[in-house]
C-alpha cells in the first residue's frame, strides 16, 4: 500500500493502461502541459504528443472524434476539463456514443472514457461547479462512475479504460489533493459494486464522490450522539449496486441519500424511490436547492449540503 | 458527323457501370417509396432521387476498406459502398436480416463489413465522427481514407467548423463532401446561409477545396478520385462541394409545395441519370442496352423488396440487446 493523491492515482491508472495497451490514447485541451489540474502531468513526456494529444477548444470535436476513433478500434480517454463544458458535446455523447452500438444492431462498440470533473471548487461559480451525474445515469448505453477515494480513482479509471462501453467518469475537483492508501500492483475496481465505507445499524446513508466525505464526518458526529449510521459509497450511478444498498436499508430500516447535485431530479430520488417501492421503508433525500452555484462564498455556501445539515436530517429522520 | 467533344477520354464501359450503379440507387429508393406507400417502411425516409451522381462518383471511387459516414439521406451512399440492397430494404422495413437487425431503420443504416460507419439522424454530427475515424487510421498507420458526406444544411452547424479544423490541424485522411441539393430540410439553404459557400468556408480553414457539377457523374468521379489519391498519399484532408438538386421533397411524404413546379421540371432535364444516358447514347450505346440497365436495377430491387417483406420483425428481446455490457438492461432494466 502506498499513500498517494486522488490525482496521482488517476495519473498512474492512465499511464499503466497506456503501457499495457497501445490503442489507449488521451485527448483534450492542454493535456501536454499536464491538463488543467495537473492530472496528465508527465504523460506526454512518456507517451508522446500523438497519444497524449492536445486538442483545440472544440468539445464537440473532442468527443465526436473520439466516437469515430473508438468505432475504429482505438480506446480514447476524453478529457472534458469541466463537466459543465461537456454540455457542448451532449449530442456526441448522448445521441452518438451512447446509441451507436444499439442502433447499428451490435455492429460496433464505443469503448471510450469521458472524464468530466464535477463539483464545487473555491468560487468557480455557475459554469464550473455543477454536478450533473444524474443526467447521464438517465441515458441508456452509458456507464456513470463517481470515484470518492484515491484507491477508487485508480481502480475505477483502469476498469473504465478496459470497458467496451462509453463511461462517463466524474472526478471531483475538490478531491484532487486528497491522499489515501492505494493497493500496490494491478488494482481494478468493478462497476456496480458499492463499498460500505462505515458499517452501522440505525440508518443507511448513501452517497458518492466528495459528498461521501461529508457524510463520513456527519456519521462521526452522530456516533458521538449514540447514532450508528451505515455509510455506503455508491461508486457508480449506473449500474448502481441495488443489492448492497437495499440489503443495508432492509437491515437498518431507513434510507437517506445525500448528494452535492441539485435535489430535484437528482439520482437520490431514484435510489429513494426504489427503496420505498421494494422495502416500504422511510426514505429521504438530501441535495442542493434548485439554484445556480454562486461566486461569493456566502452565496456558494448557501447551496452546499453540509455536515450540519446531514446530522440534522439523520436526527430528524430517527426522531433522536 | 463531327466527333462529340464530350466523348473525348471517356471510358464507355466505365460510364456504363456508373449508369448501372445510379439506376440501382434510384430503383432502391423507388422501392423504398413504394414501401412507404404500402406502409411497410415504418419511419421517415429521405430520398436522394436526383442526387445519385454524388454517391456513384464519390463513394464508387473508394476502396472497400475505406470508411464512409453518411447522413439521413444516405441510401445511395450506403448502396454505393457495397451494402446489400435486400439487407437495406429489410432495415427500412424493420426486419430481421436488416443491416442493423431492424433496430436502426433508414436514418441509422450502417454496414461495418463494407466500411459504412453509419448514416446519422443529426445533421452535421457525422463530420466530427469522421474526423475521429480518420484520427484512428492515422494513429494505427493505416492507408485507408475516410469519406464524410453531408448536406448543405450541415455547414451551418458547429461540428462543421470543429470537424474540418480538427482534420486540418491533425492532417487526417478524410474527404469531406458537401452534397448540396439546395435545401436545408424544406428551407432554401441560400436564404439562411451567409458568405461565399461551403468551399470558401473550407478554404478559410485551410482545406484544399473544389466545386463540381454534382449531376455530372464523371466530373464528380474525376475530382473525387484525384482528391482521394492525394489524401491517401498523406496530403491531409480535402473538401468537395458537389451541386445537385433534390427532385423529391425532404422526406418521402413531403410534396415540396414550397418550390414552383416549373423549377422542378427544369431540373428534371438536368438530372444525372438522364445526362449519363445521353452520353452513352452519343458514344453509340444502344437504347436497348441503356434500358437494360434500368430494367436490371428495377428487377434487383423488386426481388429484394419481395424477399425483405417476407422477413420477420425482430423479437422484443432485441430491445435490451446491444445497449451496453456493464449495467445492461438485460440484467434488469429498471
Amino acid at each position: 500500500m502506498a499513500i498517494i493523491s486522488y490525482m496521482d492515482a488517476a495519473r498512474a491508472a492512465l499511464a499503466e493502461e497506456m503501457r499495457r495497451d497501445p490503442l489507449v490514447w488521451a485527448v483534450g485541451e492542454d493535456l501536454g502541459r499536464g491538463g488543467v489540474f495537473g492530472q496528465y502531468r508527465g504523460l506526454q513526456e512518456e507517451f508522446g504528443p500523438e497519444r497524449i494529444s492536445d486538442a483545440p477548444i472544440s468539445e464537440a470535436a473532442i468527443l465526436g472524434a473520439s466516437v469515430g476513433a473508438a468505432m475504429m478500434g482505438t480506446r480514447p480517454v476524453v478529457e472534458m476539463r469541466f463537466s459543465d463544458f461537456a454540455l457542448c458535446a451532449v449530442d456526441e455523447l448522448v445521441n452518438q456514443a451512447a446509441k451507436a452500438r444499439f442502433m447499428f444492431g451490435g455492429q460496433t462498440r464505443v469503448p471510450m472514457v469521458v472524464r468530466e470533473p464535477i463539483g464545487m471548487w473555491r468560487s468557480s461559480a455557475a459554469q464550473h461547479s455543477q454536478s450533473l451525474e444524474s443526467w447521464y445515469a438517465h441515458i441508456p448505453g452509458l456507464v456513470v462512475a463517481c470515484p470518492a477515494t484515491p484507491a477508487d480513482n485508480k481502480g475505477m479509471l483502469k476498469s473504465a479504460i478496459r470497458a467496451d462501453d462509453p463511461v462517463v467518469y466524474m472526478e471531483h475537483k475538490n478531491l484532487w489533493p486528497m491522499e489515501g492508501e492505494v493497493p500496490d500492483g494491478e488494482h481494478l475496481v468493478p462497476f456496480g459494486v458499492a463499498r460500505v465505507a462505515q458499517p452501522g445499524k440505525d440508518l443507511t446513508l448513501v452517497s458518492w464522490s466528495a459528498q461521501l466525505h461529508v457524510c463520513l464526518r456527519a456519521a462521526e458526529t452522530l456516533a458521538g450522539l449514540g447514532i450508528d449510521v451505515e455509510v455506503i459509497d455508491l461508486r457508480t450511478l449506473w449500474p448502481w449496486d441495488q443489492e448492497t444498498v437495499l440489503g443495508s436499508a432492509a437491515r437498518t430500516g431507513r434510507l437517506m441519500v445525500a448528494h452535492e447535485a441539485v435535489q430535484v431530479g437528482g439520482f437520490g430520488a431514484e435510489i429513494a424511490a426504489v427503496a420505498a417501492e421494494r422495502l416500504r421503508i422511510p426514505v429521504r433525500r438530501l441535495g442542493a436547492p434548485r439554484a445556480p452555484i454562486g461566486y461569493a462564498p456566502p452565496v456558494e455556501d448557501a447551496v452546499r449540503v453540509t455536515e450540519t445539515m446531514t446530522v440534522a436530517a439523520v436526527r430528524d429522520m430517527l426522531g433522536r | 458527323m463531327p466527333p462529340d467533344a464530350r466523348l473525348r477520354n471517356i471510358d464507355v464501359a466505365h460510364l456504363r457501370d456508373r449508369h448501372r450503379l445510379m439506376w440501382r440507387i434510384r430503383a432502391l429508393e423507388q422501392a423504398a417509396l413504394r414501401g412507404l406507400e404500402a406502409k411497410v417502411v415504418l419511419g421517415a425516409i429521405h430520398p436522394s432521387i436526383g442526387q445519385e451522381a454524388v454517391a456513384a462518383g464519390v463513394v464508387g471511387s473508394l476502396r472497400r476498406d475505406d470508411i464512409l459516414l453518411s447522413t439521413h439521406r444516405g441510401h445511395g451512399h450506403t448502396l454505393a459502398k457495397g451494402a446489400s440492397s435486400e439487407a437495406m430494404l429489410r432495415e427500412l422495413f424493420g426486419r430481421v436480416g436488416g443491416n442493423c437487425g431492424g433496430k436502426g431503420g433508414s436514418m441509422h443504416i450502417a454496414d461495418f463489413e463494407v466500411g459504412m460507419l453509419g448514416a446519422n439522424g443529426v445533421v452535421g454530427a457525422n463530420i466530427v465522427i469522421a474526423a475521429g475515424a480518420a484520427h484512428a487510421i492515422k494513429l494505427k498507420r493505416e492507408d485507408k481514407v475516410v469519406c464524410c458526406i453531408f448536406g448543405d444544411g450541415a455547414i451551418n452547424r458547429g461540428p462543421f467548423l470543429e470537424g474540418l479544423n480538427w482534420a486540418a490541424v491533425f492532417g487526417l485522411p478524410v474527404l469531406f463532401v458537401c452534397e448540396d441539393n439546395g435545401f436545408a430540410a424544406t428551407t432554401r439553404t441560400a436564404s439562411v446561409t451567409a458568405g461565399a459557400g461551403p468551399a470558401a468556408r473550407a478554404r478559410a480553414i485551410g482545406l484544399p477545396a473544389e466545386e463540381v457539377d454534382g449531376n455530372d457523374v464523371l466530373a464528380v468521379e474525376t475530382t473525387a478520385r484525384a482528391m482521394i489519391d492525394a489524401i491517401r498519399q498523406g496530403g491531409g484532408p480535402r473538401f468537395l462541394h458537389a451541386r445537385t438538386y433534390r427532385l423529391t421533397g425532404h422526406t418521402g411524404v413531403d410534396t415540396a409545395p414550397y418550390r414552383p413546379a416549373e423549377e422542378v421540371a427544369a431540373r428534371r432535364l438536368e438530372e444525372p441519370i438522364l445526362r449519363a444516358a445521353e452520353l452513352l447514347r452519343a458514344a453509340g450505346v444502344s437504347e436497348v442496352e441503356i434500358a437494360a440497365d434500368r430494367l436490371a436495377a428495377e428487377n434487383e430491387m423488386a426481388a429484394a423488396y419481395d424477399a425483405a417483406i417476407t422477413a420477420a420483425y425482430p423479437g422484443a428481446d432485441e430491445a435490451y440487446r446491444d445497449v451496453q455490457d456493464i449495467g445492461s438492461p438485460a440484467e434488469g432494466a429498471f
